[in-house]
């Protein structure tokens, strides 16, 4: 019965997303609104519909309803309520729909906006969102349906299908398979459905500005109404890709947090190119330049959240993320490559209609700057995208090499890896550039900017840094990489503070005590000042990765009860281990461990090897002492059965780790400023200040 | 301020963190060492644990493999003669980057080609955008910043 209720609701919202898109187009081409406004509703509707679908399913799993596969297949008896609720996004089938419920409730939100000012991109703001929602409800329908249930035939054999098949009789299993173990994470709880959110709101800014690109609108109202819909959406893409790394931290057991996994750089390069089209679209607004690149930002955008959501779902990849595989690969591919054909060929159309208002002047001018910033983001991204697509590639080129023998030992169809390594060296450089222009841009000025001018802007901050890098010298540090790379963070930390206080400092000319100065400042420029509270948050983002990446110390032994391992500072000494069942269908072994520091004791730790009944698989938790100056991250890699007399244990130091995760909170605190509304703007007085533009600004 | 300590005294710590090398003592010792083998380790993958890297994998599998290190490197193999023999045993995937021979060559070439190819297309056009008769002067048409700027200069 539930069952039924969200499949139909599902089957009307897929009709009523084919609709929209009919009769928005059919409206805007004979210029008759009720057809639009119909488009509207239709699509308007398609949220409660799905709210009906998404709460059926999460029904059935939380009444462990065997006899819907779905519920078999992510949850067990073991499995408490909030795992059995979060298992809506635990598999294939019910992601997707969470996913279309997403959307679904973005482009609601979308479409109760106020459209007076906005009514012939309306019908093409339609068309993309609701057929966007189509292909994802006809994936759901027709591929990977949640609500199919079990049924048995007279010889025995058992299959899912949505009704009951003649002759056949229902089948309920007695246990499901439980939600795969990785999975089992308050992280996890959180991260897939960041992650989501930021993926379909991209469509939002992709879907105005095809309406854009259709209706022929050169000017940049597309971006401004898009603006907060690419900052929310930038937002919640950027919190789940830290909370994906926090989880990986936690749960994967290889003491890092980001291992350049094929799915974890799927998440990362709409992060990239939206990233761009956030920086580069302020040279739009500011210049009435660059409109071309902000389209292919845009489209490049869309593409690679739908090419992020196939990787991820079509089991093209083997991944340690990649938690569903099915058939619908080719529906995805066809999906991205008819989006991008049509998009490029409306982009090409009005081309001519969206030359730059005006050319640039300067090579120092803050517009040249966001443009180098633009093509670092870029560089990242062929370098990831091509990262991931080879290992395909050269499995593919394996037909070459069996078509012309003459080529076999050039194209051989062995699959490659490309790992970290690959990733770190290749990236490093630009990511390097990108801070150093992160300290430079904000103090270049719009159209020109000379080397004297920038020079004065910086000589300040730049001297102030100078004694950081002697800092850092004097106490001892002798890696190149490590002194470059912390100086252009103190450079880029100082810059942005700087601003800050120059800020400040001209408001307290009008009698406001400095921190109320201070306050108003941002509360006054929020997308000004909330830029730079993100950018001293990537700057505490990257003294953590130089931390964990060049100064991280592992090492790994056997010990005997009451033996010690050393590693810098620290050392660990081997108590006792415990085996134990729980009553969520987990065998543990947990290790006592005590951490000691210059021979101090310090703390004991519990890393442990938790077994899981249901799935036979295997999860290493680690023991894990964090401070802001490091972490001790201890694994439980081995151990005597029985007598436990000896265990094998591999520790890890990770200099600076949690610096990542503040930072993190900084830049989804500035996120929040820089995309927090506007209050009432006052009206321009004649002899404005600062605190007048401020206001306006 | 106090950001500004905080980066400074870490940066610091970093330094004194990087002057103090790891201790080996017996539990870490044996030939080869647990430490060794993880080092090779480190930039193979078995076919089956998708993207986990031997060193960390928890598989069966994946432990007779590191078992499988420890002997060849016990008999006198180098790094590399280990990772040649696995990518001879199980194929160039097993190898975290992609030996530098045939279709490989494009992992390594083509991005940094695309990036320089951009790069030159760039600089061209800033070039030339720069060379254009224009009435530019350094200055700012940002209303803020100009605004910010003139009241600094009134306070000084």
């Amino acid at each position: 019965m539930i069952a039924d209720l969200g499949f139909f609701a599902l089957l009307i919202a897929f009709l009523l997303a084919l609709y929209a898109c009919a009769a928005a187009a059919f409206g805007s081409q004979r210029g008759q609104q009720r057809w639009v406004s119909s488009a509207r509703s239709a699509t308007i509707l398609s949220f409660p519909l799905l709210t009906i679908a998404c709460a059926s399913l999460v029904y059935l799993l939380a009444n462990l309803d065997f006899h819907v596969q779905y519920v078999t297949q992510v949850t067990s008896h073991s499995m408490p309520m909030y795992l059995r609720v979060t298992a809506l996004w635990g598999g294939q089938a019910g992601s997707l729909l969470f996913w279309a419920w997403l959307m679904a409730a973005f482009t609601f939100a979308v479409m109760l906006r106020e459209w007076r000012r906005d009514r012939d991109l309306e019908p093409w703001v339609i068309i993309v969102t609701a057929s966007t929602l189509a292909f994802f409800l006809a994936l759901i329908l027709f591929f990977e349906n949640p609500f199919l249930r079990y049924w048995q035939g007279i010889t025995g054999t058992v299959w899912a299908a949505m009704w009951q098949p003649t002759g056949a009789q229902p089948y309920i299993p007695m246990d499901g398979n439980g939600l795969n173990p990785l999975l089992r994470h308050p992280g996890m709880i959180i991260h897939p459905p960041m992650l989501y959110i930021g993926f379909v709101a991209f469509v939002v800014p992709f879907a105005f500005a095809i309406a854009a690109l259709v209706t022929g609108r050169s000017d940049d109202r597309w971006i401004r109404v898009t603006r907060r819909w690419t900052l929310i959406a930038w937002l919640f893409l950027s919190l789940g890709l830290i909370l994906g790394s926090r989880w990986a931290y936690d749960v994967l057991g290889w003491g890092g947090y980001w291992g350049w996994d094929p799915v974890e750089i799927a998440a990362f390069m709409p992060w990239l190119t939206g990233t761009a089209f956030l920086h580069s679209v302020m040279i739009q607004e500011k210049r009435g330049m660059f409109k071309h690149w902000n389209m292919l930002l845009v489209i490049l955008t869309y593409c690679l959240v739908i090419f992020g959501t196939f990787l991820t779902r079509s089991g093209v990849l083997s991944s340690v993320h990649a938690f569903a595989q099915s058939a619908i690969g080719p529906m995805f591919f066809g999906f991205i490559a008819l989006t991008f054909a049509v998009s490029l060929a409306l982009l090409n159309k009005r081309w001519a209609t969206l030359k730059s208002e005006v050319e640039m002047t300067s090579l120092l001018s803050r517009e040249s700057l966001f443009l180098v910033n633009n093509l670092l983001f870029m560089g990242i991204l062929v370098i990831c995208f091509w990262g991931v697509v080879f290992p395909i590639v050269s499995e593919a080129s394996g037909g070459i090499g069996r078509a012309i023998p003459a080529l076999a030992h050039i194209f051989t169809g062995q699959r490659a890896t490309v790992g970290p390594i690959f990733y770190e060296s290749a990236t490093g450089p630009l990511w390097a550039a990108l801070l150093l222009l992160m300290g430079i841009a904000p103090l270049s000025a719009w159209r020109a900017s000379t080397a004297r001018t920038l020079g004065r802007a910086m000589w300040k901050p730049f001297a102030v840094s100078l004694v950081v890098l002697a800092g850092l010298l004097v106490g001892g540090m002798r890696q190149p990489l490590a002194v470059l790379a912390l100086w252009i963070c103190a450079f880029v930390f100082l810059v942005t503070v700087y601003e800050f206080w120059r800020g400040a400092r001209a408001r307290t000319g009008h009698g406001e005590h400095f921190f109320q100065a201070f306050w108003r400042l941002v509360a006054r420029n929020r997308r000004r000042y909330g830029g730079y509270i993100i950018h001293i948050g990537v700057i505490l983002i990257a003294v953590g990765i130089i931390g964990i990446e060049l100064f991280q110390q592992e090492t790994q032994g056997s010990l005997a009860v009451g033996e010690r391992m050393h590693l810098g500072s620290y050392s660990i000494e081997y108590e006792s281990l415990a085996e134990f069942e729980t009553p969520d269908g987990r065998l543990v072994d947990r290790a006592v461990v005590n951490v000691f520091k210059n021979g101090e004791p310090l703390t004991q730790l519990y890393p442990r090897r938790d077994f899981y009944y249901e799935s036979q698989q295997a999860m290493t938790i680690p023991g894990l002492r964090s401070t802001l100056e490091d972490d001790v991250y201890i694994l439980l890699v081995d151990w005597e059965p029985v007598s436990a007399s000896s265990a094998t244990f591999k520790m890890y130091v990770n200099p600076l780790v949690n610096w990542i995760w503040l930072g993190g909170f900084v830049f989804i605190f500035g996120t929040l400023v820089a995309s927090w509304p506007e209050a009432d703007l006052q009206p321009v007085r004649s002899r404005a200040g600062v605190r007048g533009t401020a206001e306006r600004a | 301020m106090k950001r500004l300590a905080l980066t400074l005294a870490a940066c610091l710590l970093l330094a004194a963190c990087a002057g103090s090398p790891a201790v080996a003592p017996s539990a870490q010792g044996g030939t080869p060492s647990a430490d060794q083998v993880n080092a090779v380790a480190k930039n193979l993958y078995c076919p089956v644990c998708a993207n986990v890297p031997l060193d960390v994998c928890g598989t069966a599998a994946c432990a007779q493999w590191r078992g499988q290190i420890a002997d060849l490197l016990a008999e006198g193999y180098s790094q590399q003669q280990v990772y040649d023999y696995f990518a001879a045993q199980y194929g160039q995937g097993v190898l975290a980057v992609p030996p530098a021979r045939g279709l490989n060559w494009l992992v390594y070439l083509l991005p940094p080609a695309v990036i320089l190819g951009a790069a030159l297309l760039l600089g061209r056009n800033l070039r030339r955008w720069q060379a254009a008769p224009s009435a530019a002067k350094p200055g700012n048409d940002d209303e803020y910043t100009r605004k910010l700027e003139e009241e600094l200069k009134a306070r000084r």
